[in-house]
């Protein structure tokens, strides 16, 4: 079977580390809170303590147990905004890339446009208008914050379509007489996928920060805990006033980390699209072992190339042209 | 010049559809919020103005959407966009004292971060693999970070804890507003922090979008071709850079809304007297004409900027002059 080359290098580990961390919280994270997250019987703005990890808000709830709670709202809204975004940039990528002419046109302009209005303003105004049921719905959210998310992903997807569709494998398809919508389902979109999932994960770390900033302005509902009401409640309480850097710093740290485990994941596919960027994710001491000045020399871009020796399957860099 | 009209119409067109999104979306929308208001409102303001606001948003009208959306486009070119509910102001009055806070703000911080992380990126790029590529994790932390969340952190530990810097607001509440130096010198002071805020957010992203770049102009033949000729170190850079710097020039239009988007949290953060904090206000009052407005200018204003950058890359890029040019 073939083996996935999926770069070793220490960024994408730790970046996978942190996402599996926190899809596991998303799921036992309520489970696991020891205190109903809207209970507000306990003594109010208390510090970090035993009882209490996290300390307790100006209401009387425990912060630990929101925190807790609010991984499941915001990480299931940024992936079915980010699936959903995805899934519109394919379709209007590929589209607009393989069939050019005036539907490319049509479409480009659509994501043109989509790209150049602000998304944050955009995404209040639909908002604005939900109603209150609907906004503590996260599908709903999930699809509104889609809507304003796709148009990156799509001009991606249509720059690499166009390159892939004079392809010789493309066009003996087109001669045996595939049909259209064939060749881009199925010979075209697997090509695009390491694409694909960099825009997947790219429009997560675009949808993570959407529905936090709503919920941190008030425009989610604040029956379902995420991280984002978190910092709404901290904020108008005055958290950051009074020092209660207990309330508002830890679910900002989580949005943090899980982006950066995002971003690092994505510079683990960049390197595997652009080889020239590869040897970047090694550190020094193993370009040392591959016998490599750290130095950049000129002109011969190092690139990984994986060995033929079982034993060091971290591969080698070589410099094409360089003396072996 | 084929270029450009290209991209003017694709503004010209965005800005329609932003337009348009205002019109349709309350007469979409379910549950209508707008007949909500109304009836929240009826004993506290004039018959006039909830009239007003019927013929703005649509409710309870007999006319065709196609009338009511002339007579929308109508009072729109004449520079109308509604009352404020909340303020009892019109719109273009309130808009136009934050207006000027923001852009100073946002646009000087976003220059700032331009030209930095462009910069860094350049180098970061030719001397990769070197002890700096440790900046590029710690970059990638701050640009995950919402840039509210940074503001707050900011906020706590520099003004409130250590007192480097001035509170909330955008200048010192003892002050009248004026002409004087006094006056202008704690505009700047107070500005600090929360420009502080938006550079540090925003810098990664041009910096790993230039440093990527330069890895890849930097294995151009004609960067070994000017190391060969015994150029100066500083020239080869140069040489690589203006080319490398392309993409990120290119980009820029795109990314300006994104960071005017998250700066204008920052205003939030610290009441700052801008667009963000009346974008706030209108929301959490349900200020339906205040949130439109703001929309629209904004979305009006990041065209604007993105045309400029436009202008600027077509300076720069001899290619996009070229009648073969797409």
């Amino acid at each position: 079977m073939k083996r996935l080359r999926l770069p070793r290098s220490p960024k994408v580990i730790v970046g996978l580390a942190i996402e599996l961390f926190f899809l596991v919280l998303t799921v036992i994270g309520p489970w696991i809170a020891p205190y109903d997250p809207s209970y507000n019987g306990f003594v109010q703005n208390l510090p970090p303590s035993a009882k209490h990890w996290l300390g307790t808000t100006a209401l009387g709830e425990d912060i630990f147990s929101q925190l807790l709670n609010g991984a499941r709202a915001t990480i299931v809204v940024a992936v079915v905004a980010g699936l959903v975004a995805t899934m519109i940039a394919m379709v209007v990528g590929i589209s607009a890339g393989y069939l050019g002419g005036r539907a490319d046109d049509g479409l480009s302009m659509l994501s043109n446009v989509f790209l150049a209005i602000p998304g944050l303003p955009l995404l209040i105004v639909l908002d604005s208008y939900l109603p209150q049921a609907d906004r503590s719905n996260s599908l709903v959210l999930g699809l509104v914050i889609a809507l304003t998310g796709w148009a990156w992903g799509a001009r991606v997807l249509r720059a690499q379509t166009m390159s892939l569709r004079n392809r010789d494998f493309v066009e003996a398809s087109r001669i045996i007489g595939e049909s259209r919508l064939r060749i881009m389902a199925v010979e075209i979109a697997p090509n695009l996928l390491p694409i694909l999932a960099s825009s997947l994960l790219f429009t997560i770390l675009y949808s993570i920060g959407a529905y936090v900033t709503l919920a941190y302005i008030g425009l989610t509902s604040t029956s379902v805990w995420n991280w984002g009401t978190m910092m709404f409640w901290a904020q108008a309480n005055n958290a950051p006033l009074v020092n209660q850097w207990y309330w508002f710093v830890p679910p900002g740290v989580c949005i943090a980390l899980v982006g950066a485990g995002l971003a690092l994941i994505n510079f683990g596919i960049d390197e595997f699209i652009n080889p020239r960027l590869r040897d970047a994710g090694l550190t020094s001491k193993m370009m040392r072992r591959a016998g490599l000045s750290r130095r950049v020399r000129l002109g011969v871009t190092p690139v990984l190339r994986p060995t033929a020796s079982p034993r060091r399957s971290r591969g080698v860099l070589s410099a094409p042209g360089a003396p072996r | 010049m084929r270029v450009i009209g290209r991209r003017l119409l694709l503004y010209v067109v965005t800005a329609w559809v932003a337009i348009s999104v205002n019109f349709v979306i309350p007469r979409l929308m379910p549950g209508n919020p707008i007949q909500t208001m109304i009836g929240k409102l009826t004993n506290q303001v004039t018959p006039q103005e909830i009239a007003a606001i019927r013929s703005a948003f649509g409710v309870g009208l007999s006319q065709n959407w196609w009338t009511q959306y002339w007579h929308y486009l109508d009072q729109l070119a004449h520079g109308n966009l509604g009352v404020s509910i909340t303020l009892s102001t019109p719109v273009t009055t309130v808009l136009g004292n934050a207006i000027p806070w923001t852009l100073g703000l946002i646009g000087v911080a976003t220059l700032v971060s331009f030209v930095l992380g462009t910069v860094s990126g350049a180098l970061l790029g030719w001397t990769r693999g070197s002890f700096f590529d440790n900046l590029i994790p710690v970059a990638t932390f701050f640009q995950a970070v919402p840039y509210f969340f940074l503001g707050t952190v900011a906020f706590l530990i520099f003004s409130n804890h250590l007192g480097w810097f001035p509170g909330q607001g955008a200048y010192s509440l003892t002050l009248s507003p004026g002409f004087d130096w006094t006056y202008i010198a704690s505009v700047l002071r107070y500005g600090e922090l929360p420009a502080f805020t938006i550079i540090l957010s925003s810098i990664a992203g041009w910096m790993l979008g230039m440093r990527n770049m330069m890895i890849t102009t930097v294995g151009e033949d004609y960067v070994l071709m000017a190391v060969a000729k015994g150029l100066p170190r500083r020239r080869v850079i140069w040489h690589a850079a203006r080319n490398a710097v392309l993409p990120s020039i290119a980009n820029l239009s795109l990314a300006i809304g994104l960071v005017v988007s998250g700066a204008l949290l920052v205003e939030l953060v610290f009441n700052y007297p801008g667009v963000g904090d009346l974008l706030f206000h209108a929301v959490a009052n349900e200020d339906y004409p205040l949130i439109q407005g703001i929309f629209l200018v904004i979305t009006l204003c990041v065209l604007a900027a993105n045309f400029l950058a436009d202008l600027v890359y077509f300076a720069l890029d001899p290619r996009t002059r070229t009648p073969a040019a797409v």
